[in-house]
């Protein structure tokens, strides 16, 4: 579960107030909002990556809201992905488990059974350079899986996909979060993306978030 | 289509000029800034002959010389990557209070008269906690007083360097190793520093070849006391003081040969980089 509860953040000019709102275990969460609103920050704010001012963050019914973003268990995909240049994609896959001392054995293990599922057997030994954006987005989505996280936070992961590469993506979210169970947090400009896949619908406007109710009361 | 052709026409008044002005005159310019450089070049090598850098190479002031300038630059890139590392990567990435003025002071040694620096270093041994280091390190007119002189001015350079590369880093791949389980230090490590491997090597490239042409501050802080701290640009100048040009030319031929030898090395690496 990610409870948000009277969530502040001032950040130069920029500021969120009182923002609350939660995800259930096990939800695929999309929170909409125009580019600049503060979605991106909020997400910051949940990965421990943004200083808040105020309030509370709750993961999987633990307060983390003091907590370094190592200790929170955040699955983080930022927008453009972000992969380190120097690494190989099996490195990628295999980083936060070296972190974890993980042994050799269950690192690969687990790093083949990624591949598997996010169909990047045959880019293993590749670096980033050269990748296609829906591959670069499998690698990102790999690399913060890979250590199981019970939350999984998504910043605009297909904003830069073609449409062809974004309809397979959706259908690899979807696949992804039944396989694992995890919770979804995802932040998106696009209805689209939020109507394929949200099982809940938030909207941030003027600093204020507004549930859209379940997907299922929606249609 | 027929109210089409008075707008066509309209903008076929732009009339057409040649650019060769503007592209011969960028290629004057800048040939003649190139070939005065290449000219310097082969004055000097036209100047001296094999048989005078073997001479040369064969005095043991100046085989000292060598030594010394080797083992001092290479010394002084490591203390200035040492330090300008940690400096560029605290500055690119947080903010703190007095950060412009600690930016400003790190100048100083780059726009600094070379001279002052080496007066500025003797007087600062003259102090007592300057005396107090030199009753157990000599320093003054010692070998230390050249790497220290030469780390001053060539740290300046690395700082700069990395502070440039750090700076074109993007944080974003930090925060996702920090998310991934990383303490900064990991991050540190393990992401931002394999990335800045092409900006650490220009500014070990720039501290080597800033502290081998380094002398007004060795002169002043460290005297030129032959095989004492006599460094290579020291010995052009003593050379040239008692009027043995040939010398003083074979020298500075070698230290050219030394910087062009470094620049090479540095620009093969950097292309096979970018291959990769």
């Amino acid at each position: 579960m990610i409870r948000i509860e009277n969530l502040t953040i001032h950040a130069g000019r920029f500021r969120l107030t009182d923002v609350n709102f939660e995800i259930p275990t096990g939800e695929y969460g999309v929170l909409m909002g125009k580019t600049g609103s503060g979605k991106t920050t909020i997400l910051e704010a949940i990965c421990g990556l943004k200083r808040i001012s105020q309030g509370r963050i709750l993961l999987v019914g633990r307060e983390v809201t003091h907590l370094k973003p190592a200790s929170r268990g955040v699955g983080f995909v930022p927008q453009d992905g972000a992969l380190f240049p120097r690494m190989t994609v099996y490195n990628h896959l295999a980083f936060s488990l070296v972190i974890r001392k993980w042994s050799r054995e269950a690192t690969d293990r687990r790093v083949r059974e990624l591949a598997e599922i996010l169909g990047l057997g045959s880019l293993l030994p590749r670096r980033p350079e050269g990748l296609s954006g829906g591959e670069k987005q499998r690698v990102a989505l790999g690399r913060a899986l890979a250590f199981r996280p019970e939350v999984l936070c998504l910043d605009e992961p297909l904003s830069a996909l073609d449409e062809d590469t974004k309809e397979e993506t959706y259908e690899l979210l979807l696949s992804v979060q039944k396989v694992t169970g995890v919770t979804v947090l995802h932040v998106t400009h696009s209805s689209q993306e939020s109507a394929k896949l949200a099982t809940r619908t938030f909207r941030l406007v003027d600093g204020a978030v507004t549930p859209m109710g379940r997907a299922e009361e929606r249609l | 289509m027929t109210e089409a052709a008075p707008l066509t026409s309209r903008l076929e008044t732009v009339r057409e000029k040649s650019d060769a002005p503007f592209l011969v005159g960028l290629v004057l310019i800048s040939s003649v800034y190139i070939l005065l450089i290449v000219a310097m070049l082969a004055a000097d090598a036209s100047f001296t002959s094999p048989h005078h850098l073997l001479e040369a190479m064969n005095t043991p002031e100046i085989q000292y010389a060598v030594k010394l300038s080797l083992i001092s630059c290479s010394l002084t890139t490591i203390l200035s990557l040492w330090v300008a590392v940690p400096i560029g990567y605290l500055l690119s990435r947080y903010a703190f209070r007095g950060k412009s003025l600690v930016d400003a002071i790190l100048d100083i040694p780059i726009v600094l008269p070379p001279l002052v620096i080496g007066l500025s270093l003797l007087i600062l041994f003259q102090t007592p906690p300057g005396r107090f280091i030199e009753r157990f390190v000599p320093v003054t007119y010692a070998i230390p007083s050249i790497i220290l002189a030469q780390f001053m001015v060539a740290c300046a350079f690395a700082v700069r360097t990395m502070l440039a590369t750090f700076g074109q880093i993007s944080p974003r791949q930090e925060h996702v190793a920090l998310t991934l389980g990383c303490m900064r230090s990991q991050a540190f490590w393990l992401v931002v520093l394999p990335e800045a491997r092409r900006g650490v090597l220009t500014a070990a490239t720039l501290a080597w070849a800033r502290s081998l042409g380094e002398f007004g501050p060795i002169l002043i802080f460290s005297g030129a006391t032959r095989m004492k701290t006599e460094v290579l640009p020291t010995t052009v100048f003593l050379e040239l003081s008692v009027g043995n040009i040939e010398a003083a030319v074979a020298v500075s031929l070698l230290m050219v040969t030394a910087a062009v030898l470094v620049l090479v090395i540095v620009r093969l690496f950097g292309q096979e980089e970018a291959i990769r």
